[in-house]
């Protein structure tokens, strides 16, 4: 399999009132097609700026991010914008749906941007809804579903624009146990089914021993490679 | 789903709020219609004077008279087509709260020169016949049930005495604009009765009318009337009845203004609530709007969503505000007195301004909320919890 995602020697720095923070230094990584990997780590160790950087919500200070063949850090932010409506699909750990609109419309909102009728539309949010099985659940309203459900919601719209790549950033940190199973069934079928490379960035270890690659992140560095 | 969709379920997350808002920024529209109305009203007597109409007057004041025999001299100005004068009467009629002019004016001339106020020919014709009766117009006969026959009574002030007067005629007017709440009756009675009883101010109109062939020719014509008077004892200022108007205005100028500054405050103020409101709705979306970026929504779309909430509260606002001014300037003219403003009601340019202010109001309340949305950075704006 081909690398679909290289990161290469990625340094990442904030500056708070004139004082350089360094948070990631000098990574270099490398993703292939298809593989699920895990992002571990302790709080602060830079695992979802990492994260932020390969899904292209924010840019590298040095180094290069090569995704399917794009230098993402060299495009412009309404690039950018269009190179992830179209490439990445993004699961949040607080679901981050919209309260007013249901479940379907929530699902809907990516592919708003794209030319695709009404009827092509639905037929691709039927799908998502489908796949995460929340079919019956369509016309219901985030604050009607459980978290796990929400959850769901919130993959079904990740897959609805069929990205090659999913990154979610702690998808099981705000569920309970059996809701946090569920998600991650779902996650195993949508890499093993769907051959989605998935980047996910978990403090579980139950979580990440789904994924086929686990690395960890420690002040800035990767430090070790487990398989 | 549309972005349009979108943007009314986003209105109406907080349906007090909005509800607010747009009660708020009707409340403003009708506030600012209503004063635009009474700023239009004022200058309505401007817009409806003539063209081809000059006024005479003492060059020091209005209220000072000048003498008859000014008449013939001024008639004979080339480019003068007829001449005409009357004289304020004031008085009171019944009560010192019933407001309209009462002029003593030329009865052979006063019609041919104010076409405007339309008279039947045998009412015209009984009243150039009878030097004790008055012509009153329609909305004074309406508004005090006079009918013809009817006898007026005043009580004078600058023409002291007990006036009365015989309703031998009730003038229409011709257009919306025209003043039909006056009262007119013979100059001559008013003069002769002044040699009986106050001699030195017999002789005096309070000002002329001229009636000029072409409009074109009223500066040189201005200006050769108060040629043959200047140097005399009560030299002219000849202008147009517009600028004549707009004279009597000016002495309201301090109030007019005010009207006008505080009707434009009133739409910053309500710039300032639907910005508030668009202010905190944002914030409370900061989140959204990151979410919505990751999603692969530019900035383009997030502007339009943020202005499409702010436009269509303003917009709701803005139409609910202009709908209530209508019914609400009607009824606040049926109580303004006809003889103040002989036409309240709102002009197409307050329309447009408010129109015109609500879409501004829109726009503008927008602006902040939509520069905060786009230069927050995604990743600020998912950690974001306000």
């Amino acid at each position: 399999m081909a690398d679909i995602i290289q990161v290469k020697n990625v340094s990442k720095s904030y500056w708070r009132d004139s004082i350089e923070t360094s948070v990631l230094h000098d990574i270099s990584l490398d993703i292939k097609e298809g593989e699920f990997m895990a992002l571990m780590g302790p709080s602060g160790s830079g695992k979802t700026t990492l994260l932020n950087l390969i899904s292209g919500i924010d840019k590298p200070t040095r180094g290069e991010i090569i995704i399917n063949g794009t230098d993402i850090s060299r495009l412009n932010e309404s690039s950018l914008a269009k190179w992830r409506s179209n490439n990445i699909g993004f699961v949040f750990q607080f679901y981050n749906l919209i309260p007013v609109l249901t479940a379907f419309e929530n699902v809907e909102l990516p592919i708003l941007l794209t030319k695709l009728s009404k009827a092509e539309r639905k037929q691709h949010v039927e799908t998502a809804l489908n796949i995460v099985g929340l079919n019956d659940r369509m016309d219901h309203y985030p604050k009607q579903l459980s978290g796990g459900q929400e959850q769901r919601v919130a993959i079904a719209r990740a897959i609805v624009t069929d990205p090659v790549i999913l990154v979610a950033d702690e998808p099981t940190g705000d569920l309970d146990r059996n809701s946090a199973g569920e998600i991650l069934i779902l996650m195993e079928r949508l890499n093993q089914e769907f051959n989605k490379t998935i980047l996910m960035v978990t403090h579980d270890p139950h979580a990440a021993s789904k994924a086929h690659v686990i690395r960890h992140l420690e002040k800035g560095d990767l430090i070790q490679e487990t398989v | 789903m549309k972005i349009l969709k979108l943007i009314f379920k986003n209105s109406l997350r907080h349906k007090l709020r909005t509800a607010l808002t747009i009660f708020g920024i009707a409340i403003a529209v009708i506030a600012f219609g209503l004063l635009r109305t009474v700023v239009t009203a004022w200058y309505s007597s401007v817009k409806a004077a003539s063209a081809n109409r000059l006024i005479v007057r003492q060059s020091v004041s209005f209220i000072f008279p000048l003498p008859y025999s000014y008449r013939e001299k001024i008639a004979q100005v080339p480019g003068v087509k007829e001449v005409t004068f009357a004289n304020w009467f004031g008085g009171t009629y019944i009560d010192k709260n019933n407001f309209f002019a009462r002029l003593a004016v030329d009865a052979d001339t006063y019609f041919e020169v104010y076409n405007e106020f339309v008279l039947p020919k045998d009412q015209l014709d009984t009243f150039k016949k009878e030097r004790n009766s008055c012509v009153i117009g329609a909305d004074i006969a309406k508004k005090y049930h006079l009918k013809l026959g009817d006898v007026i009574t005043l009580d004078g002030d600058i023409y002291p005495g007990r006036w009365e007067f015989v309703v031998r005629g009730i003038y229409q007017p011709k257009f919306k604009s025209t003043d039909a709440m006056q009262m007119l009756f013979h100059w001559s009675y008013l003069d002769e009765t002044m040699k009986q009883e106050m001699p030195g101010r017999a002789g005096d109109v309070g000002w002329f009318v001229v009636l000029i062939n072409d409009p074109a020719q009223s500066a040189s014509i201005s200006n050769q009337i108060d040629g043959i008077f200047n140097n005399s004892t009560a030299e002219t200022k000849t202008e147009t009845e517009a600028a004549f108007q707009q004279g009597f205005i000016q002495s309201s100028s301090a109030i007019i203004t005010s009207m006008n500054f505080i009707s434009f405050v009133i739409i910053g103020i309500i710039m300032l609530v639907l910005g508030n409101t668009m202010i905190m709705s944002a914030r409370e979306r900061t989140r959204e709007y990151a979410v919505l970026k990751t999603l692969g929504f530019s900035g383009k779309h997030l502007a339009g969503i943020i202005l499409g909430e702010s436009l269509l509260i303003s917009f709701l606002g803005g139409g609910i505000g202009l709908l209530l001014t209508f019914p609400i300037v009607s009824g606040f003219s049926q109580f303004i007195p006809k003889g103040i403003f002989p036409v309240f009601e709102i002009e197409p340019i307050t329309i447009i301004f408010s129109c015109g202010s609500a879409i501004l109001i829109g726009i503008v309340a927008a602006l902040f909320p939509i520069q905060r949305a786009l230069t927050t950075r995604i990743v600020d704006g998912i950690r974001f919890s306000g």
